[in-house]
């Protein structure tokens, strides 16, 4: 009985932590066939003509399905029976032609679809693309902007209208960058570099997440978007320029250690090399978990939600 | 002396797998003991523990996988339960318990629900279709479900020593490497995999032999049912896909254990090699489970609408069509991965083609109900809920498989739903309508027709509103394997799921209740004929439960549909065919191998999973020594005298009189 009080006073703990961080993601959530940049607007736009395409074909058929299935009931005595009736050559080309041809018609789809969302191709613009470079750590993403030379943890700011490109790699597990109302996801991987084309029309807040488990601080790694106008993101990296602390080597490797719920910081300056310097790997990945505990045989010690 | 293992392995502090674990060995030891004041052990160790015959395997098979079943979905109670009490809360289960309880579930769904109960109806089916009397090798049969228990066994002990794996039930490294997971959780995982593995593969040859070698007298491919086709298919990726799986964890094992590098973050290895290696397996896994599902449903739509099937050979066509396209899809597990536009656009168009295969089935089914009799008996309401189901999954289906679109939805609810829609829509309905129609074959009684009806009910409703929701969240950008929520505004979805699972929890009380009412009521719901569905294959031909040997002679097959064909010659000709001369039959003896390799390999597991090195060596040799002993046996089969047989067959022959009057009866009718 003791055993599980104190077990339910650590999740009451927990819960108070929780409430007052989550606040931030919380505020701002939207799926993705409410698309807020021209790379949500293509993907949802495939999504959904797939879909019609397909409905036009199938809800015939469930209908045709539980009509016959009615008709030929057998209490239906007026219902012809025809008991050897197994084969029909024109019955066998239709039933073959219907999906062949709804398929040659998704195929299509595929194919343009693939190439013009391609996550690698850049987005045309007027304007030079603002980089920006990913890494997923455990449990927090860091935005590395080397243009401007700053740094934030958790929260990405970008200005609306203009396409990003990002760069992105893992210091430790895989993750997945996925903003929902910008569209296109892709992995984030130890010692590969992925790279996305995204852009927000109008200022506005979203947020990203991973999409791919990465250990037991995943359910939190999540971040905010911010997308501002040109003038108002020139502020904030003169504003970030300003203060804050550098991204050197003693600092990242405190972000590498396990941590989450990380709130969002900006770093003033970065080493310009870091980014290369993790993605092939110079600096090694992230270190895991502290090593097991002895007084629990196999048991891993608890990473998610103590710190 | 014992590794990594002391009793601090026993999860003391963590209330819910230790009240969880205390429940199940009290109902283990009640067991237990059951069998032993009633003096059972013989008969269980004589009849099923050592049993050869591919019927008992069979049913032990669909034991183990119903009892899996089970436990996977107390599992999917929690999951879902959890996510719709942690939005903006801990919660009642922390990260490191859900972690688990996710990756069990995956696990134990697919690899020791869905797999033995799908290895299980064709151990059953297969011979009885085919008209032959055992699978081509029924010792081996026999080693191999064994090693699928003892994967099984490991499993479950991970609930009360140690931990399962946290990784999700594909252990993707790097996370599943030691720097990031040291626990025992993923080994567990892997010894459980690897042994049964070796079962399942055992299974994916013998059922392979038995179709190419041992089909009865005029059996020739093209008229054996439809299921033994989707057997076959299924088996024959079995015996491809397998190999492919236990090379991939046999090199996430060495790099866990001796620090090699195949898929670590450094020195050279490559995490995505594994993801594309699991999934060359884990692709065709999918149409492993679900081929034979698709001959399932063969069996009933034709047996239901009193029928041939419609278009037999175009199944035969589509069968062989998903079996080889199958393998080559895999990548659309991870388009997202950046491979390319040229590479996204093959798998892409490469995986909806399957779609063509499953269409013109679909078609094939809605065709063989016209012009039929359709007696909407439970086995059938099964088989119309998942071609209502397993449409929309395939929609779903096809747009995963659209490369922008899985841009968007790749990992997320949307994805959850997908599979699930297509995997209890297509497998696990196809198990419960299997098992209903089969049921009376192996046990001699019918199932409960009320019961089994609300069960259906139950878990159909019980499916939708559980999963609707969950496409809803995935569009809403929500992600799988959240142990907490973030986003007040999915609140309402989550909780129409639980209401879903909810009804899906009075979906098997009600199948529990069928299996009970129906075993008090068995003498009411026997069936003398041996024919209870009017059927159409050999099966049927059989009493129920057919004898050891199941055939006393071997049948002569003279077209498609071998026991339809028998039973109109009978009805036109108001006879059954003459008594035949009975002959000894040769049939194999019973072996315990299969039992004695499983013990000591679920022991060498145990051992390797807590580093007791002796004890693994002394496990592995000791395994290896039962099947060495084994082939110095001298005595591998024995005679059942002539006698026996004709008693055995005559009897079958007094039941297929009435039978046939009764028949006659019908057919004068109208």
């Amino acid at each position: 009985m003791r055993l599980l009080k104190s077990a339910f006073a650590c999740y009451a703990y927990r819960n108070v932590c929780l409430s007052v961080i989550c606040l931030g993601v919380a505020s701002c959530s939207g799926g993705v066939l409410d698309p807020a940049g021209p790379v949500g607007a293509g993907d949802a736009t495939i999504l959904i003509d797939a879909t019609v395409v397909m409905l036009i074909i199938i809800v015939p058929t469930i209908c045709l399905a539980f009509w016959i299935a009615w008709r030929y009931r057998a209490s239906n005595t007026w219902a012809e029976y025809l008991p050897y009736w197994s084969y029909s050559g024109r019955v066998e080309a239709v039933v073959w032609s219907i999906p062949i041809l709804t398929i040659m018609f998704i195929g299509g789809l595929i194919w343009i679809g693939s190439f013009k969302l391609d996550p690698f191709r850049r987005l045309p613009a007027n304007s030079a693309a603002l980089e920006v470079q990913v890494i997923s750590l455990d449990w927090k993403w860091l935005f590395v902007y080397p243009q401007q030379g700053i740094a934030t943890v958790n929260e990405l700011v970008m200005p609306a209208g203009t396409p990003v490109h990002f760069s992105i790699t893992s210091a430790s597990v895989f993750n997945v960058f996925f903003v929902p109302r910008l569209g296109s996801m892709i992995y984030a991987m130890p010692g590969m570099v992925s790279q996305l084309s995204l852009q927000a029309d109008h200022p506005g807040r979203l947020w990203g997440t991973s999409a791919q488990f990465s250990g037991d601080g995943f359910s939190d790694m999540q971040f905010q978007v911010r997308s501002v106008s040109a003038t108002d993101f020139s502020a904030w990296v003169a504003q970030a320029k300003s203060a804050g602390p550098v991204l050197d080597k003693a600092a990242y490797a405190g972000l590498m250690r396990q941590s989450q719920r990380v709130p969002p910081s900006t770093y003033r300056a970065i080493d310009p090399q870091l980014f290369q310097a993790v993605a092939t790997q110079k600096i090694p990945p992230g270190p895991g978990p502290k090593p097991p505990n002895p007084r629990h045989a196999g048991r891993e010690v608890s990473t998610g939600g103590k710190d | 002396m014992f590794g990594k293992l002391s009793l601090s392995a026993i999860p003391l502090s963590q209330p819910i797998p230790l009240i969880t674990s205390g429940v199940v060995i009290l109902i283990v030891i009640g067991v237990l003991s059951l069998v032993t004041i009633k003096g059972w052990w013989p008969y269980l160790w004589r009849e099923w523990i050592t049993s050869v015959d591919h019927k008992r395997i069979g049913v032990m098979y669909c034991l183990l996988g119903v009892l899996m079943l089970i436990r996977g979905f107390a599992d999917a109670i929690m999951m879902r339960t959890q996510q719709a009490m942690a939005i903006n809360a801990p919660g009642y289960l922390p990260p490191e318990h859900y972690d688990q309880i996710f990756t069990a579930h995956g696990t134990i769904m697919i690899l020791f629900g869905a797999m033995p109960l799908v290895l299980g109806f064709m151990n059953f089916l297969v011979p009885l279709q085919l008209g032959v009397r055992d699978v081509a090798f029924p010792t081996f049969n026999s080693v191999g479900f064994w090693l699928t228990a003892s994967g099984a066994l490991l499993v479950n002990l991970s609930l009360f020593i140690g931990e399962f794996a946290r990784t999700g039930w594909l252990p993707y490294p790097p996370l599943s490497e030691a720097t990031y997971t040291p626990g025992v959780g993923v080994d567990y995982y892997l010894w459980a995999v690897q042994i049964s593995g070796v079962g399942t593969l055992i299974t994916g040859i013998n059922v392979v032999t038995t179709v190419l070698k041992m089909r009865c007298r005029g059996m020739s491919y093209l008229r054996m049912p439809v299921f033994c086709w989707t057997a076959l298919a299924s088996c024959l990726l079995i015996v491809a896909a397998f190999p492919v799986l236990t090379a991939t964890l046999a090199m996430l094992t060495l790099d866990r254990y001796v620090g090699w590098h195949y898929f670590t973050n450094t020195a050279g290895g490559n995490p995505m090699m594994f993801v594309n290696l699991v999934w060359a397996w884990g692709h065709p896994e999918v149409y492993i489970l679900v081929l034979p599902a698709f001959g399932i449903y063969s069996e009933i739509f034709s047996t239901f609408s009193g029928k041939p099937l419609f278009g037999y050979r175009s199944m035969v066509v589509a069968t062989m069509f998903i079996c080889v396209v199958s393998m080559m899809v895999w990548l659309h597990h991870f388009f997202t991965m950046g491979a390319g536009a040229a590479v996204n656009t093959f798998f892409g168009i490469s995986s909806s083609i399957i779609a063509v295969g499953t269409g013109v089935k679909i078609y094939n089914w809605i065709f063989t109900m016209y012009g039929g009799r359709v007696r909407f008996e439970t086995p059938m309401l099964w088989s119309m809920g998942f071609i209502f189901t397993f449409i929309i999954g395939g929609l779903t289906g096809v747009l995963l498989a659209v490369p922008p679109a899985d841009f968007l939805t790749h990992n997320s609810m949307f994805l959850v739903a997908h599979f699930h829609n297509v995997i209890i829509g297509g497998v696990v309905f196809a198990i419960f309508a299997g098992l209903e129609f089969w049921f009376p074959k192996a046990f001699g009684f019918r199932l409960h027709e009320g019961w089994g009806k609300a069960a259906f009910w139950f878990a159909f409703i019980g499916f939708w509103v559980t999963f609707t929701p969950l496409y809803v969240l995935g569009l809403l950008g929500m992600t799988r394997r959240l142990q907490h929520i973030n986003v007040p505004e999915w609140r309402p979805w989550l909780y129409v799921s639980v209401i879903g699972v909810g009804i899906l929890i009075l979906g098997v009380i009600t199948q529990v209740m069928q299996l009970v009412v129906s075993i008090r009521d068995r003498e009411r719901l026997r069936d003398v004929t041996g024919d209870p569905w009017d059927g159409r294959s050999l099966e049927w031909a059989t009493p129920s439960p057919p004898p050891f040997f199941n055939f006393a002679v071997m049948p002569n097959v003279e077209g498609e549909e071998a026991y339809w064909g028998i039973k109109l010659r009978a009805v036109e000709s108001q006879q059954l065919s003459p008594e035949p001369q009975y002959e000894p039959i040769e049939m194999p003896v019973n072996s315990p191998v299969g039992f004695y390799t499983a013990f000591f390999a679920s022991v060498f597991g145990f051992s390797m999973i807590w580093h007791i090195w002796w004890l693994a060596a002394v496990a592995l040799v000791a395994a290896f020594a039962g099947f060495v002993g084994f082939a110095w046996r001298d005595v591998h089969e024995f005679e059942v005298p002539a006698e026996e047989v004709a008693r055995v067959d005559r009897a079958r022959r007094a039941a297929r009189e009435a039978l046939l009057e009764r028949l006659s009866r019908q057919e004068a009718l109208p």
